[in-house]
C-alpha cells in the first residue's frame, strides 16, 4: 500500500504547531497502525528528520498509553485501541489524517503526544482504598453478588486513554471519573469512602478544565473497551447522593 | 450553604438544573397542549376563552406560570454558561471530525435547537401572552359573563400562512430538542436502570413526535378553517 499521512507536527507546547504531508510506501496491510509509523519514522531519521512523536508502550492494547485522532475518530475506524488497529482497515492510496487528543485539560507536549496527566491526578483526588486490606483473602469469603462483581470488572475495563474526551464534542472526562468511580462504589471495599471518594473526585474533575457531559454517547461509542455511559449515571447518582449526605460540608 | 452553591456550579450540579428545568418544561407542554387542544372545539371559541380566562384567574396557575418563566430562564441561562465551559474545555478543534458516527445530530446541537426554540418563544408570547395581558382584546358574552376573546387574536394570527409556516418548523425545531432532552434529563439525574430506560427512550421519541405534532396540528387546521 502508498499512503499519504497528514500530521499533526508541533515542536512544543508554545508553539503554534501544523499539519505536515508524508508519503508512505510499501506498507503491508498486516502492519499495524503504530508499525507503519515506525516505518515512517525510520525514514525521517535516516533523511536526519526529527521523527513524529507519538505515545505507545504495550501495543497488546492492555495499557491505555497508545492515542491519536485518525480521519476524525479516536483510535481511527475501529472500536479498538490504534495499537490493535491493522492498516488492513484502510485503503490504498488513501490520504490518513492523525491529530494528537484535543482538550484544555490534555495540552499538546509534541506531536501527537498529549500530557494526560489530568486523569492521574482524577484518580489521586479519590480513585482509591485506604484501608489496609492486608493478605489475599479467601475465596467467597466476602460475598459479592456476580452481576455487582461482572459490572465493577467492566467499570475496571477502562485503560485511561482519554478516547472518551477526544470523542466528547465537550471534550468531557465523565466517561473515564465515572468508570473509575463505579469500580469502586459496586464492591463491599469502596463503601468507606465512598462518599467523600465521589466529591473529590468530580471537583478534580472539574479543576482540570474537563467540559460538562451532554449525554450524545459518543465516549461510549468510542471507546476501546465498551465502557458504558450506564458509569455516568452512576457516578451521577454517587455525586448526588454523596453531597447531600456527607458530613463534608 | 457554601456545599449548595458549591454543588450547583459544578458541573454535574448546572446539568442536574438542566435536567430538572427540562423536566419541568417537558409537563408544562403537556399542560399546554390540553388548553390549546380546545381551539379546535367548532365553538367559535367558547370553551377556549373561558378556559383561558379561568387559568388566569387561578392563583395557583399564577404561581405555576412565575415558576415556569424562572424555570425558562434558568434552562437558558445555564445551557448558556454551560456551552461557554464545554467550548473552552477544546479551544483548538479538531481538523477532521466524524462525530455523525457515534452520535445524534440532535444531541449534539441541543444549544442550536434550543436557541430557534427561544427565538420562536419570544414570538409567541409577544403575540399572544402579551396580548392577553396586556393589549387591547375584543370581548364576548357567554352566559352574561364577559370574557376577552383571546381565540380572535389567535384565529387571527393562524389565518396568515406565514405565521402558520412558522409555528409548524418551531415546532420540528422543538421535536429534535425533545428527541434528545426528554431521554438525557433522565441519564443526567442518573436514573438509568436496564428496566426502565429502554421503556424511557422509547416515550422519550414517541413524546417528541406527538406533542410537536400535536401544537403543529392547531395552526394547521385553523388556517384551514379560515
Amino acid at each position: 500500500m502508498n499512503l499519504t499521512l497528514k500530521i499533526w507536527r508541533q515542536r512544543n507546547n508554545a508553539d503554534k504547531g501544523g499539519f505536515k504531508e508524508y508519503k508512505v510506501t510499501e506498507v503491508s496491510k498486516d502492519m499495524s497502525f503504530l508499525e507503519m509509523l515506525d516505518v515512517l519514522n525510520e525514514s525521517l531519521t535516516e533523511k536526519g528528520e526529527d521523527p513524529v512523536h507519538f505515545d505507545h508502550d504495550c501495543r497488546e492494547g492492555i495499557c491505555g498509553m497508545c492515542s491519536l485522532y485518525i480521519n476524525g475518530k479516536p483510535h481511527g475506524p475501529l472500536q479498538t485501541t490504534t495499537c490493535q488497529l491493522h492498516m488492513r482497515s484502510f485503503n490504498d492510496g488513501e490520504t490518513i489524517t492523525i491529530e494528537p487528543w484535543r482538550a484544555k485539560a490534555f495540552p499538546v507536549m509534541k506531536d501527537l503526544v498529549v500530557d494526560r496527566s489530568a486523569f492521574d491526578r482524577i484518580i489521586q483526588a479519590g480513585g482509591y482504598i485506604s484501608v489496609n486490606t492486608g493478605g489475599v483473602p479467601d475465596a467467597n469469603e466476602i460475598p459479592i453478588p456476580k452481576t455487582v462483581a461482572d459490572k465493577a470488572m467492566d467499570a475496571a475495563q477502562c485503560i485511561g486513554c482519554g478516547a472518551c474526551v477526544a470523542a466528547c464534542k465537550n471534550a468531557s472526562a465523565m466517561l473515564f471519573t465515572s468508570a473509575k468511580i463505579s469500580q469502586l462504589a459496586l464492591l463491599p471495599q469502596g463503601q468507606v469512602e465512598r462518599k467523600t471518594r465521589a466529591e473529590k473526585m468530580v471537583a478534580q474533575m472539574d479543576a482540570e478544565g474537563f467540559g460538562a457531559c451532554t449525554n450524545t454517547g459518543a465516549c461510549e461509542a468510542e471507546c476501546p473497551k465498551g465502557i458504558s455511559i450506564t458509569n455516568i449515571a452512576r457516578m451521577n447518582r454517587e455525586y448526588f447522593t454523596a453531597v447531600v449526605s456527607s458530613e463534608n460540608l | 450553604m457554601s456545599w449548595v452553591s458549591k454543588t450547583l456550579n459544578s458541573t454535574l450540579g448546572r446539568k442536574l438544573l438542566m435536567a430538572l428545568t427540562g423536566l419541568f418544561l417537558i409537563l408544562f407542554l403537556v399542560v399546554h397542549l390540553a388548553g390549546n387542544l380546545q381551539l379546535l372545539i367548532p365553538d367559535g371559541g367558547e370553551s377556549f376563552n373561558i378556559y383561558a380566562e379561568t387559568m388566569a384567574k387561578n392563583p395557583l396557575i399564577r404561581v405555576v406560570s412565575i415558576g415556569n418563566f424562572a424555570f425558562i430562564l434558568i434552562h437558558v441561562v445555564y445551557s448558556i454558561m454551560l456551552s461557554r465551559y464545554n467550548k473552552a474545555a477544546r479551544p483548538i478543534g479538531f481538523a477532521e471530525s466524524k462525530a455523525n458516527t457515534n452520535s445524534a445530530w440532535a444531541s449534539r446541537n441541543m444549544g442550536i435547537l434550543g436557541t430557534l426554540i427561544l427565538i420562536f418563544l419570544l414570538v409567541h408570547l409577544r403575540g399572544f401572552w402579551y396580548e392577553f395581558k396586556f393589549g387591547e382584546i375584543p370581548t364576548a358574552v357567554y352566559e352574561g359573563v364577559t370574557y376577552k376573546n383571546v381565540y380572535l387574536i389567535v384565529a387571527e394570527a393562524y389565518s396568515n400562512p406565514l405565521y402558520v409556516l412558522f409555528y409548524v418548523v418551531s415546532m420540528g425545531f422543538l421535536a429534535f430538542h425533545l428527541s434528545h432532552g426528554f431521554a438525557s434529563a433522565f441519564q443526567t439525574l442518573g436514573l438509568n436502570h436496564a428496566k426502565y430506560s429502554p421503556l424511557i427512550q422509547k416515550v422519550g421519541i414517541g413524546f417528541s413526535i406527538l406533542i410537536p405534532a400535536l401544537f403543529a396540528l392547531i395552526p394547521i387546521m385553523m388556517f384551514l378553517q379560515a
